[in-house]
């Protein structure tokens, strides 16, 4: 036999080839590895070294068949979810995992350093849903809407999958052999070549890791940057206090609370406990008849200027002078300044509360702000702010840190910069000129969760994990430590910023270790087990976080002094640099992060996208949002394009007039405009960055606007209506005064046809016949016996009590995610086909009893199906494809129903949603295409967004209808849990994705033919009422009207 | 009788020119069996433009189907815009051919002897139009064509007999149902004429089949009178019941702007109006063209303007009605819709809607307006825009205006809005061509038989208008 010698294998080529690989990718041979010729052939023929098919025997095929058929099924093994053992953790701990079981795990996402402790529902491995971590002092069990599209971020197929360098694919070592070369390089210099650009970093392992990292290379530096840092509270302290503070707050100390520019309840850290905390200091139930009182003065629209009992827009300049006249007030000396006739009763109104009471600042206000609130705190003797030791791991003002940055790579002595997250050659301050100082730099790595911006500029990019994903650390805005624990093991070729720091230093990159290394240097306080890591670690993984870890209060020695010198000198404290009354006549331009794509990381997130924003209810857009006035004078609709120029810079956005926005300025939001943020997020809004410079970071002054030719449809989910137009004579939000109520709750009945819950009364009738005597008993109106009523199961029902809710829009992003609603972009938007199953109504109404434009009362109202008892989409269906159930649900069945769209004509609240596409199957189908390769399988594109659906909701096709549940597989989910206890299902068993996401505790739900259960009680109050309740629809959610406490004395 | 006594006395005769038995079988078979009567351009120009869009038709359909209905402009809270507007329109078009032939019939109008095949073969073909948008507005047309019936099935598994959906299949498919077998029934005798008259083996052959062994003898035509005045009998409450029905759509939901108790008999009205205008929309240019002044002579065109003009009042009235009640309900969800109609965004359609129906056909008050041609057929013309825009103002202008302000939203249809729309269009004139090309447009032994009773010159006493004069 003529044996050739085969190519010989090159050895090098196979070590290259595998240096690349992680985890469990395997590889057949050497001669794979090294795709030598006769490799090639063997993959190129399937029979190789024979002449013709009829070479082969038929016991060669027969062997080949039967080992094609074996190994078809190896194949199927390799699951990317079955990860290392270890994670395997639970919070409730099964015996084994179930299927079709969810799992949950505690875990925590953090926005801007800050942590939030979640719960991550899994269903086989598989992360579908984010809910808050009851236990978790950041949480309290709620949700806010970037928590809830976190999962959708997971599972974005727009995330970077491979390390590139210079756009091409490379492998990890490839990029670790060129880095820690250029650390080596440093190693004689002490790393002065070296930087690292971090965002917010309060991860105790990371902090650690960055220190060990430091004290390798001494005189390498450590900047932060990210656009929505909190520079000016933590400089405020500084100035108040000598020393960068963490300013948290307790409103449940509050009686009174004056917010300046400060949206606390939905856009700082901590948002979600003080929107808890707020509701419940305002909650009216179980004949409860005071609440607190919240003064806002805003510069822009709020949700928390939507909640105030006074509110008042001011230019963003102004606030600063309110504060300083809001402090001679209470000090004793005369205002003097436009709002000097609200000043001093509201003045006396904060005295008077004994210091329950509480001044917050807002974030995006200058420094000198802080200081003074800190002042007027102090006056006040505030029990409702707490100073704590900062949260960060270092604060430093970011805009300076990224300022010294730049300068540093300007003068080229950066030869190798790190940056870590961010996204700065998006969003730094636009005097900085970061592209042309990042040019100058030799190695620039990025390491990042998308291919963004900043990766077009760098010369290596190298992908993160998401959360879920990796192991990792963060403090919540109390200091709480948490542990970041991962759902799944990566989706893609990503490393956590520990794995990736480690590996820069050459160190073991296991991330579950790094984390836990640190917690063995720490320490884990308050455990069970303290002489057992191991145990301990299990605990804290169940619970989530690590308990007893919040921020200490400042300690004696610099506290003490400092806090005795304020009340010294005090007032005087916080004015040295007392801001500038308002800059007269000149156009002012504020900047605020976007109230669903926060700092524009979360831009390419469809369900964030398409949440209608609060108060304005744009969508899939930003815009210049001005006063009515201005816009009538600069003669702008929504949509016209304009110019706005800000110190020679100018960016051109479309228009848009929103009451209650002040006058004399403009707000403008950030995060939009980008141009690598994905397939949903390219192209959508305009950019203002490009105005916000380092010395105006929160609003600049002196700007100029014009009408210039164009206009880019602004979208929004509501018309353009004014609700005192026509008077609220439907009732569809009833409001009042506390003073009043107090005085009549009974005036709060409803006054149409009903007292309120008839339907309720005739239950308990039914069910407890002869047992109510304290109020009397009306007949429903209906010619008809009720066939539904007469069971003995359980009645659900609802309740929305609109004094607690804010308007925050977690509810909608938690029904989206709970029932697999659909994105269906901005152009299926503008025509009216968006798919949310709940939504925030938002409406104007007269504030102090006048309507205005200028300032008008703005009232939420969350709509969703409210399964009337009488439901008029019923009877109009002509297949029976929406019907009622014994336990009075209006339920939708789709695969009876054929689109007629009768059903949702004949609903007087319009809350049924049709498949006008297959939207489901398209999300792609945005206002631009997906790229092509994305849909490819192996780039598992479109295919990863299935593995996002709830497996316990119906996936619904084009061409039906469907609508809110009341989550039903929840409802079946409890009822199989009691049926296997033997017991009946207890109040409080099922809870609702909206219910449960809830900061505000608004949403109640439950069997109301139980007249004990917490909704029944809740139905009996005197605020409850039903929607249109004269169509005698009879729905069975009820709302509790809303009640506002103003101040007789002060003046709108 | 009135009808007669004018025939007799009147200026224009309800038969034109010196005919004869013979004279009329020839101008009106002819048009059939002669070729060359259809060698003027009209008749191809026509039909092949409406075959374009025919053609435009099948694509919108095809597109639907396979798309959505996100292709048209509907949206929530508007889930019905031209789809309804368009199938309600359609069915009020074929009104006017079942009240001519059924209640004139019984009535024994005989002036309606010449309009009645033509506007038969209207209606059913305005039913063929009407009835694909209720099939494919649905969003699973595939399972909406038989989930609506009720058939026995293994699931048990029923139509919901209340919802007014259902109401409409069984009223539109009786109506489609019945009108054919009456148009049919009534073609056997001039069927049999069109044999005697076919010169091509053929051709006789062909007209044999559908002639169903009709001679002519007393017994057959003794039968067949009682047949047709059975199925009168039984289309002439299908006049009041079917569009009764279809409005009940509306009346029976509590959308303001619809729930009212004047909308049967207003939409009634509202489909003879359309309906009559719609006949002389088309009789007007295939009486020119075909040189059938004789037969549809200016009496017929009078009357029909007299009809459309008395209806057009009870509509006109309704609107008054519909404002009326607006005001009167108290309600603020209805008083909006109102106001929405007088001064919101849609506001040019509605007083629109109110020069077409309400102003212009008060033309027909005037005699000399009524037997000028031009003017007439201008009337139609803005009576059917007018009809259709009296839908849209019903349909989605009520559904853009809510009871809860915050879902208002505006509708704007799409071009396959107006591309199915244009495409039924076109699809029923191209019906009405061919109709015209291969059956007697107008009823032969109807017009002998009326002949026979003018020359005769005195009203003889039938049951039915109509008797052979073979």
């Amino acid at each position: 036999m003529n044996e050739e010698r085969p190519a010989s294998i090159d050895l090098a080529k196979a070590r290259e080839a595998l240096a690349g690989k992680r985890g469990q990718e395997y590889w057949r041979s050497l001669e794979q590895l090294a795709e030598t010729p006769e490799f090639r052939a063997w993959v190129d023929d399937e029979f190789p070294g024979r002449a013709t098919l009829a070479q082969i025997d038929r016991r060669t095929i027969l062997k080949f068949m039967g080992a094609s058929m074996a190994l078809a099924g190896l194949a199927g093994c390799r699951g990317m979810f079955l990860d290392e053992p270890r994670v395997v953790p639970y919070v409730k701990a099964p015996e084994e995992l179930v299927p079709g079981k969810p799992l949950f795990y505690a875990s925590t996402f953090s926005l801007g350093g800050y942590g939030v402790g979640v719960l991550v529902e899994s269903h086989e491995g598989r992360p579908t849903k984010i809910e808050g971590n009851p236990d978790h002092p950041a949480s309290l069990g709620a949700c806010n809407p970037w928590m809830q599209a976190s999962i959708l971020g997971l599972y974005d197929p727009d995330r970077s999958q491979n390390v590139t360098s210079q756009g091409d694919i490379s492998t990890w070592n490839a990029f670790f052999a060129i880095a820690r070369e250029a650390l080596e390089k440093q190693k004689a210099k002490g790393g002065a070549g070296i930087r690292l650009l971090t965002e917010t970093v309060t991860s105790p392992t990371l902090a650690r890791q960055i220190g060990e990292f430091l004290a390798a290379y001494p005189k390498a530096h450590w900047h932060q940057y990210e656009p929505g840092a909190r520079d000016s509270a933590y400089e405020g302290t500084m100035m108040a206090f000598g020393q960068p503070v963490e300013t948290v707050y307790d409103l449940s100390k509050a009686n009174r609370i004056v917010s300046l520019d400060a949206d606390f309840l939905t856009s700082m850290p901590g948002s979600l406990v003080y929107s808890r905390q707020f509701a419940d200091g305002r909650r009216l139930t179980e004949g409860r008849t005071s609440m607190s009182r919240l003064y806002m003065f805003e510069s822009g629209v709020s949700v928390t200027g939507a909640n105030a009992d006074h509110r008042w827009p001011v230019k963003p300049s102004e606030i600063g002078a309110i504060a300083a006249e809001l402090l001679a007030a209470l000090s004793g000396k005369p205002a003097t300044g436009p709002y000097k006739a609200q000043i001093e009763p509201i003045a006396r109104d904060l005295k008077a509360q004994n210091g329950a009471t509480v001044v917050i600042p807002g974030d995006d206000q200058p420094a000198a702000l802080h200081a003074t609130c800190h002042s007027i705190n102090e006056v006040l003797g505030s029990k409702a702010r707490q100073i704590v030791e900062p949260v960060a791991a270092k604060p430093v003002n970011h805009t300076r840190s990224l300022s010294e940055l730049c300068d540093a790579m300007k003068t080229g002595s950066v030869d190798a910069l790190f940056i870590l997250g961010g996204n700065p050659a998006y969003d730094a301050p636009a005097d900085f000129g970061i592209a042309d100082a990042l040019a100058k730099v030799k190695l620039k790595v990025r390491h990042g969760l998308y291919e963004d911006e900043t990766s077009a500029l760098c010369d290596w990019h190298v992908p993160a994990t998401h959360y879920l994903e990796h192991w990792s650390d963060a403090r919540a805005f109390d200091g709480t430590a948490s542990i970041v624990q991962p759902l799944t093991a990566p989706l893609f070729d990503g490393r956590s910023d520990h794995q990736l720091l480690a590996g820069l230093m050459g160190k073991p990159d296991d991330g579950h270790d790094l984390v836990q290394e640190t917690w063995k240097q720490r320490g884990i306080p308050n455990s069970p087990f303290p002489n057992d890591f191991e145990k301990s670690w299990r605990e804290v993984l169940h619970a989530g976080f690590v308990p007893g870890t919040a921020a200490k209060l400042p300690t004696e020695s610099w506290a003490g002094q400092a806090l005795v010198k304020m009340k010294k000198e005090g007032i005087l404290l916080g004015i040295p640099d007392a801001p500038q009354r308002s800059g007269g006549p000149a156009l002012e331009v504020a900047f605020r992060l976007d109230p669903a794509l926060h700092d524009g990381r979360f831009n390419n997130l469809g369900w964030l996208q398409e949440l209608p924003r609060p108060i304005t209810q744009n969508l899939w857009d930003n815009a210049a949002l001005m006063g009515i006035g201005a816009a009538e004078k600069l003669g702008v609709e929504a949509g016209d394009m304009v110019e706005i120029t800000v110190g020679g810079r100018t960016i051109k956005v479309a228009a848009m007039p929103q009451p209650g926005h002040p006058e004399g300025s403009i707000t403008i939001h950030l995060g939009w405009g980008r141009t690598k943020a994905g397939t949903v997020g390219n192209g959508t809004g305009f950019d203002a960055y490009p105005l916000r410079t380092s010395a105006r970071m929160g609003h600049a002054g002196g700007a100029q606007i014009k009408k210039i030719d164009g206009f880019h449809k602004v979208q929004t989910t509501q018309m353009h209506h004014q609700m005192e137009s026509y008077g609220d004579k439907l009732d569809i939000i009833r409001t009042g005064a506390l003073a009043d109520y107090a005085k009549h709750p009974s005036s709060f009945a409803p006054t149409i046809h009903e007292s309120p819950g008839p339907v309720d009364e005739a239950l308990e009738k039914s069910h407890h016949p002869g047992n109510d005597q304290n109020r009397q008993e009306q007949p429903a109106i209906t010619m008809y016996e009720e066939e539904v009523f007469k069971t003995n199961l359980p009645q659900w029902g609802m309740t929305i009590d609109l004094n607690s809710c804010i308007g925050c829009n977690a509810c909608v992003t938690a029904c989206q995610a709970e029932n697999n609603v659909p994105v269906v972009g901005k152009t299926q938007v503008g025509r009216g086909r968006e798919m949310h199953w709940l939504r925030i109504d938002r409406y104007y109404g007269p504030r102090g009893g006048q309507g205005s434009l200028e300032n008008p009362d703005m009232l939420f109202q969350p709509m969703m199906c409210g399964h009337c008892e009488i439901a008029p989409c019923e009877p109009v269906c002509p297949v029976g494809a929406t019907l009622h159930s014994h336990e009075g649900l209006n339920q939708m069945v789709y695969n009876r129903c054929v689109g007629t769209r009768y059903c949702s004509n004949n609903c007087p609240y319009k809350v049924r949603r049709f498949n006008f596409f297959n939207f489901t199957d398209n999300q792609d189908q945005f206002s631009t295409q997906t790229p092509p390769d994305v849909r490819e399988p192996k780039h598992n594109g479109i295919q990863l967004l299935k593995m996002l659906n709830n497996p316990n909701v119906t996936v619904r096709g084009r061409g039906v209808m469907e609508k809110c549940t009341y989550c039903v597989q929840r409802i079946n989910d409890a009822r199989i849990e009691a049926k296997k206890g033997g017991r009946p299902i207890a109040d409080g068993d099922i809870v609702t994705a909206c219910q449960q996401a809830c900061p505000a505790r608004a949403i109640t739900f439950g069997n109301i033919a139980d007249k004990q259960s917490a909704v029944a009680k809740l139905k009996r109050e005197p605020r409850a009422y039903r929607l249109l309740e004269e169509l005698n629809t009879r729905p069975r959610t009820s709302y509790l009207s809303r009640v506002r406490n103003p101040n007789p004395e002060v003046p709108a | 009788m009135m009808a007669d006594k004018e025939g007799l006395g009147g200026h224009d005769p309800l038969i034109g020119g010196q005919q004869t038995f013979q004279s009329l079988d020839n101008t009106i078979a002819s048009v059939v069996q002669d070729q060359k009567r259809h060698s003027n351009k009209p008749w191809m120009a026509t039909t092949f433009i409406a075959f374009i869009f025919v053609n435009i038709l099948m694509v919108s359909v095809g597109w639907l189907v396979y798309q959505g209905i996100g292709i048209w402009g509907n949206n929530v809270p508007a889930g019905w815009a031209f789809d309804i507007i368009n199938f309600v329109w359609w069915i009020g078009i074929g009104h006017a051919g079942t009240l001519i032939s059924a209640i004139l019939l019984l009535l024994r109008q005989q002036w309606r002897n010449s309009i009645n095949r033509f506007s038969e073969a209207m209606t059913i073909f305005a039913v063929m139009c009407a009835a694909m948008f209720p099939l494919f507005h649905t969003g699973r047309p595939w399972v909406a064509f038989y989930w609506l019936l009720p058939y026995p099935n293994i699931m048990g598994v029923w139509p919901q007999f209340r919802s007014p959906l259902i109401w409409d299949v069984f009223a539109v498919s009786t109506y489609f149902t019945v009108s054919l077998v009456f148009w049919l029934v009534g073609l056997v005798p001039d069927f049999g004429t069109l044999r005697d008259r076919a010169e091509k083996v053929a051709m006789k052959r062909f007209w044999a089949i559908l002639a169903m062994g009709w001679r002519g003898s007393q017994k057959h035509w003794h039968r067949y009178e009682q047949a047709y005045l059975i199925l009168a009998g039984i289309s002439t409450p299908l006049v009041l019941s079917v569009h009764s029905i279809v409005s009940l759509d509306f009346a029976v939901s509590i959308v303001p702007g619809w729930n009212t108790a004047v909308f049967p008999p207003y939409f009634v009205a509202g489909a003879v109006f359309a309906g009559f205008a719609m006949v002389l929309l088309l009789a007007i240019p295939i009486r020119a063209i075909y040189g059938l002044k004789d037969l549809i002579t200016m009496r017929h065109i009078d009357w029909c303007a007299k009809i459309m003009l008395t209806t057009g009042l009870i509509v006109f009235f309704g609107y008054m009605l519909e404002v009326y009640y607006g005001w009167y309900s108290g309600e603020i969800p209805e008083t909006r819709v109102m106001l929405w109609r007088f001064f919101g965004p849609y506001k040019y359609l509605y007083w629109l809607l109110i020069l077409c129906n309400g102003v212009i056909p008060q033309l027909m008050w005037s005699p000399k307006a009524r037997r000028h041609i031009p003017t007439v057929w201008f009337v139609c013309l803005v009576v059917s825009l007018g009809m259709w825009l009296e839908r849209f103002v019903i349909i989605p202008m009520s559904l853009t205006i809510n009871y809860l302000p915050a879902s208002d939203r505006m509708y704007y249809p799409t071009l396959w809005d107006f591309g199915m729309f244009t495409g039924t269009i076109g699809f029923f004139v191209f019906m009405m061509f061919l109709f015209v090309r291969f059956l007697p447009t107008i009823n032969m032994f109807e017009m002998k038989d009326l002949l026979h009773t003018l020359s005769h010159g005195k009203a003889r006493k039938v049951a039915v208008g109509a008797k052979g004069g073979r």
